[in-house]
């Protein structure tokens, strides 16, 4: 028995940390491990979802069907999940990942524009696949509009739509306040979902928040393994939720198990809130901007930080990191 | 042939109406009809305002005509030009296909133009490819390129119905035009939409993989004079900054590598000017149809 489910994503937004160079035995180890303790939801994708192996997100060491297919038969018990953006995977991607042992399918856009995905929502039912709606950026728009966009994807064949506080810019009430519209809208016919980041310090807080106003699905990273200063760590989220008496099926002590002795050997470095993620948690950047703002910052001898904060006044969406580098020309022209 | 060549746009929403005005302008075209299927289209109302004879009783009610047009441009979806291509052919009008319908040839202006003359149907594949396109070919033309990719940015007033009902056919048709026409060995295309206000002008990113040791001068060369080339029927088509070089590294995927960054500002005709992928669709047809025309008039003689 659970009240809620729990979604790990390190193996999909750790992507970005690691930028995109998990090994297949790392993925083995760490769907092991993340299974053993009960993770019902493992997400294993590129980054930027299927297809995102490229220039623009770089690529990907080892090909994510590849890693998909080894993820589906090394967990007994977890279900495999995958991302995809409309505009940069395809729909024949989907059918790849499903062909493959994946059972998830997680469809992301930006949270205005959810009616790109309406095709993508129903081939991935018609080919038997569960779904999820991520409605990325959602701290950039008020909950009414959110309300409206998750109407488009559950009338599309969304089974749950996820607010995603990409930029981990989202504070307490402003969490359930979105929560709250959509299970309003929606919550009859689908579940509702938060992916919360920590670039304020807030992801389990965010998300006990998110549980309260009614969400049963609720995305982490153990370790906070993810972009920006990192996602919710599930392993002290899972404890919270002991605490107040919210069943995630997943066990305590293996979950810090598993974030500390195989999936923290994984990562490059810890996901830390540091001056540049917490730029992003303020500014509402996206938080997969981080590494790319520093590679590029590296090559053309500038601010790090002053690259994350034009992207902000910019307004530039997911997907856009190939404005970063315009950016850092601009900056550098301007020295 | 006397005078301008005849030409009816074949649906009246934004680019056709945009098409409109630009045909109008033009030395070689007379757009004389404007076909829609809804009576209450605000495109069929502006033709009639502006002389062209307006129909909302679709192809059916144009092919009828004493007279047919030389041209047909057609503006309306990939199904839709699919059932009316071989009527078109049947009828004997040559056909230029806005839509990423894909049945006759992909054209992009600067590039293969000359090479489908005699082409009864030509494709424009789509904005981004005509916006992307060219550069990749600027590359080809220098080193081979064994991988292109193309980052589209649109503001999202700007992406259409169409367009967001079936995007993979953007990223799919862009990618095929990447390799077809742009020769590269392999493409990729990625469109991304964004929301702000003001809307953003479209701005395109092409990443070329290209040879360690290769001719960089001759690369930024061909690149900046293709630019022109595209200049010179888009007017708001320009680089905005040099091209940048890359040495192989893990964060390019162990290739050498060229970027290029371009924005595309819209000529104002009908679409507002941040709708530069509009634009450059239509300003891409008019040239399409203007140089069939000149080619028939040569062939003529």
């Amino acid at each position: 028995m659970r009240d809620i489910r729990v979604t790990d994503t390190s193996l999909r937004d750790g992507s970005h940390h690691k930028r995109h160079q998990f090994t297949a035995e790392e993925v083995r180890s760490i769907v092991a491990a993340l299974d053993s303790a009960g993770v019902p939801v493992i997400e294993v994708t590129h980054g930027d979802g299927l297809g995102g192996s490229s220039f623009n997100y770089g690529f990907s060491h080892t090909p994510e069907q590849e890693l998909i297919t080894i993820a589906a038969r090394t967990a007994t018990r977890a279900e495999i999940a995958f991302l995809m953006l409309p505009g940069v995977g395809i729909t024949d991607d989907i059918r790849m990942a499903r062909d493959n042992g994946a059972s998830i399918c997680r469809i992301a856009t930006h949270c205005t524009e959810a009616d790109v995905s309406v095709q993508h929502f129903g081939l991935a039912r018609q080919w038997g696949l569960e779904t999820v709606g991520f409605l990325m950026m959602a701290y950039s728009q008020s909950p009414e509009t959110l309300a409206k966009q998750a109407r488009i994807m559950v009338d599309a064949g969304c089974q749950c739509v996820y607010v995603v506080d990409s930029a981990g810019a989202l504070v307490l009430e402003q969490v359930s306040d979105r929560i709250g519209a959509l299970v309003a809208e929606v919550g009859s016919e689908a579940q509702v979902g938060f992916h919360g980041h920590e670039n304020l310090g807030l992801g389990v807080a965010n998300s006990v928040a998110a549980v309260r106003a009614g969400a049963e699905q609720i995305d982490g990273s153990a370790r906070r393994f993810g972009a920006g200063a990192g996602n919710t760590p599930v392993e002290a989220f899972v404890g919270v939720c002991d605490k107040l008496g919210i069943r995630t099926g997943i066990d305590f002590f293996a979950m810090a198990d598993a974030a500390e002795d195989v999936v923290r050997p994984a990562m490059p470095e810890e996901c830390l809130l540091d001056r540049s993620a917490l730029v992003m948690g303020y500014a509402g950047v996206y938080s997969s901007f981080l590494k790319h703002a520093r590679r590029q910052a590296e090559r053309y001898g500038v601010s790090d930080a002053r690259i994350l904060v034009r992207a902000g006044e910019r307004n530039l969406v997911g997907g856009q990191e190939d404005q970063l580098i315009d950016i850092a020309l601009e900056l550098r022209g301007e020295r | 042939m006397n005078g301008k060549a005849t030409a009816a746009i074949v649906g009246s929403g934004n680019i056709g109406t945009d098409l409109l005005y630009k045909l109008r302008r033009s030395p070689v075209i007379e757009p004389r009809w404007m076909i829609g299927i809804d009576a209450e289209s605000e495109g069929l109302r502006r033709a009639a305002a502006l002389g062209v004879e307006a129909s909302a009783e679709g192809i059916d009610w144009l092919l009828a005509r004493d007279e047919l047009p030389d041209l047909v441009f057609e503006a309306t979806s990939a199904s839709v030009h699919q059932a009316n291509a071989p009527r078109y052919a049947d009828a004997g009008i040559r056909a230029i296909d806005l839509t990423p319908a894909a049945v006759g040839p992909y054209v992009v202006p600067p590039v293969n133009l000359g090479e489908y003359a005699d082409a009864p149907n030509v494709n424009l594949i789509t904005c981004g490819g005509q916006a992307t396109i060219p550069m990749v070919h600027a590359v080809s033309r220098v080193v081979p390129v064994s991988y292109a990719e193309i980052v589209a940015s649109v503001a999202s007033l700007s992406a259409g119905p169409g367009t967001r009902a079936n995007i993979d056919e953007f990223t799919r048709t862009t990618g095929r035009g990447i390799e077809v026409i742009g020769g590269a060995e392999r493409g990729k295309a990625i469109i991304v939409l964004n929301p702000a206000e003001p809307p953003m002008i479209m701005r395109d990113s092409i990443f070329c993989a290209i040879p360690p040791d290769a001719d960089t001068a001759a690369i930024a060369e061909s690149i900046t004079g293709m630019a022109a080339d595209v200049a010179g029927y888009v007017p708001g088509y320009r680089l905005l900054s040099k091209p940048q070089f890359d040495d192989p590294s893990p964060a390019t995927g162990g290739f050498a590598r060229v970027s290029v960054f371009i924005e595309v500002a819209g000529a104002g005709d009908f679409l507002p000017s941040y709708s530069g992928n509009l634009d450059i669709m239509t300003a891409a047809a008019a040239k399409v149809g203007e140089d069939l025309v000149r080619s028939l008039v040569a062939s003529a003689v």
